[in-house]
C-alpha cells in the first residue's frame, strides 16, 4: 500500500539510523547523503536494500547514483509505490 | 544408421567413497605495502581506505616474481602438510586470472617445477576459483580420475591494477594458497552450491579485451598505450556479494546438513571487510564463530584469498584442525561457489 512522503521519510530515517547511528531527526529532506550525512557508497547500498525491503519497491543499481538527497530517495520510493 | 550392440563394455574409473583436504599451504610475498604508499595517486587517505575496506596493508610480489613462483611455494607447503609426495598427485588445478599468458596455462609449468607429469590445467573463475577447484577436486577423487589433486589459488593482481582508479587501487594484493585434496573414509567436503550470472559480466572485469589494446601497442607515443587493468563497480558488486551470496552460503550449510551453530570457522572470500561484516549479519552467524579477516593485512588476493585465510586461521590457532568451515568464493563473471569442508 502506498505511504505518504512523511511516512516514507520517517521510515527512511530509521533505516539510516540503524546503518550509521545518526539521529533520526538529522535525516531531513534537504540533506545530501554524502555531503551532509557523510554516508559512503557501501552504507548507501545497505540503506537502499533495506529500503527496498521496508517499502516493497525495487531501486535499480543505476538509479542509486541519482538519489543524492533524502528528498530524492523519498520521492523515488513514493512514486515507485505508485 | 543401425546401433551396434556387440561392442565390449567399457571399464570405468572408480574412486574413493569420500574426499577431504589433506593439507593447506600459503605464500605471502615479502614486500609489505601500506596504504600510505597508494593514497597520493587516488587523492585519498589511510583512514578513508580502512573505513571503506578494512585493509591496512597488502603484499606485492617482486617485479620478477611470477604467479608460478608464488604457487610453487604454497604448493610445496601444502604437499608437506598433507604428508604425501608430489608423485602421488594426479591433477594440478590452478585458479588464477593474473597469469599473464593467454596460453599456455600456468598449471603445467607448476607441475613441472614439482617434478610431475600429471594432468594440469587452469580454471577461470576469478575470486571463486579456489572453491570451484575444491569442487572439481572432490569430484575427481570420488570419481577416480585422480587419487590426490593439488588445488592452487594464486594472483599477482599488482600487475593488473590501475593505481589511479579510486575504486580498486587499494583493494588488490598478491599471494598464493594451496590445498591437497585426497581420499577419505569419512565425509570431508560437503556439496558445492555454485552458479553464475553472466548478465553482470561487466561489473568486475578486465577493462579492455586483448584485441582492443592490440592497436595501441603499435602506437608511437607511450602515453597512448593502454593496459587492460581489472576494474570493478563497487556498489552493485557490494549488493550482489552481500544479499546475493548470503543465501548461497546458507544453501551450502543446508546441503551439508550443518547448522551455523555447528561451524568452527567462516571463511568467505576476502573481498572487503564491509562485505564480510554485512554477510555475517545477513547469515545471522553466531558471534562466537571465528571469521577469517585476513583481508586487513593481505587485501583482496582473488583466487588466493580463501586458502591464504585458511592457512592463517590454522597456523594462528583461530580455527581447529578437524573443525567444520564454511567457505564461499564470489567474483568476476559473475560466478560463485560455496561448500562446507572439514579443516585439515
Amino acid at each position: 500500500m502506498a505511504q505518504s512522503e512523511q511516512e516514507i521519510l520517517a521510515g527512511l530515517a530509521e533505516i539510516v539510523n540503524e546503518e550509521t547511528g545518526l539521529e533520526t531527526d538529522s535525516v531531513q529532506p534537504d540533506k545530501s547523503f554524502t555531503e551532509d550525512l557523510d554516508i559512503d557508497s557501501l552504507s548507501m547500498m545497505t540503506i537502499v536494500v533495506n529500503a527496498e525491503e521496508k517499502f516493497g519497491v525495487r531501486i535499480p543499481d543505476d538509479e542509486v547514483k541519482n538519489l543524492s538527497t533524502v528528498k530524492d530517495a523519498v520521492s523515488f520510493i513514493h512514486s515507485a509505490q505508485g | 544408421m543401425s546401433t551396434l550392440t556387440d561392442r565390449p563394455t567399457l571399464t570405468t574409473a572408480t574412486g574413493a567413497q569420500y574426499a577431504r583436504l589433506w593439507g593447506v599451504g600459503g605464500y605471502r610475498p615479502e614486500r609489505v605495502v601500506m596504504n600510505a604508499e597508494l593514497v597520493e595517486a587516488i587523492d585519498s587517505s589511510d583512514q578513508w581506505i580502512q573505513e571503506r575496506s578494512g585493509i591496512v596493508s597488502r603484499r606485492y610480489a617482486a617485479p620478477d616474481e611470477t604467479v608460478v613462483d608464488m604457487a610453487e611455494h604454497a604448493a610445496r607447503e601444502a604437499i608437506e602438510a598433507a604428508g604425501i609426495t608430489a608423485d602421488s598427485i594426479g591433477a594440478v588445478v590452478m585458479a588464477t586470472v593474473t597469469h599473464p599468458y593467454q596460453t599456455p596455462a600456468a598449471a603445467p609449468i607448476l607441475a613441472d617445477r614439482l617434478g610431475i607429469r600429471s594432468a594440469a590445467f587452469d580454471i577461470g573463475a576469478a575470486c571463486a576459483g579456489y572453491c570451484h577447484g575444491i569442487a572439481l577436486a572432490e569430484n575427481m577423487v570420488r570419481g577416480g580420475s585422480a587419487e590426490f589433486v593439488l588445488v592452487i589459488g594464486v594472483e599477482k593482481l599488482s600487475d593488473f591494477t590501475d593505481f589511479h582508479d579510486r575504486g580498486t587501487a587499494f583493494i588488490f594484493g598478491d599471494g598464493a594458497g594451496a590445498a591437497v585434496v585426497g581420499p577419505s573414509d569419512t565425509p570431508g567436503i560437503g556439496p558445492t552450491i555454485w552458479g553464475s550470472d553472466g548478465s553482470n559480466y561487466d561489473k568486475i572485469a578486465q577493462r579492455d579485451s586483448w584485441i582492443e589494446v592490440k592497436d595501441s601497442w603499435t602506437a608511437v607515443d607511450e602515453e597512448s598505450i593502454k593496459f587492460p587493468a581489472i576494474l570493478m563497480q563497487g556498489q552493485p558488486v557490494f549488493r550482489w556479494a552481500v544479499w546475493g551470496m548470503a543465501p548461497v552460503a546458507q544453501q551450502a550449510l543446508d546441503a551439508a546438513g550443518i547448522k551455523a551453530d555447528d561451524l568452527d570457522a567462516f571463511i568467505p572470500h576476502q573481498a572487503n571487510m564491509r562485505i564480510i561484516d554485512a554477510m555475517i549479519k545477513q547469515l545471522k552467524l553466531p558471534s562466537d564463530i571465528p571469521v577469517a579477516r585476513d583481508i586487513a593485512e593481505t587485501a583482496n588476493t582473488s583466487a588466493a584469498s580463501i586458502p591464504l585465510a585458511t592457512e592463517r586461521m590454522l597456523r594462528e590457532g583461530q580455527a581447529p584442525h578437524g573443525g567444520l568451515a564454511l567457505q564461499i568464493g564470489f567474483g568476476a563473471g559473475l560466478v560463485f561457489a560455496a561448500q562446507v569442508i572439514v579443516l585439515p
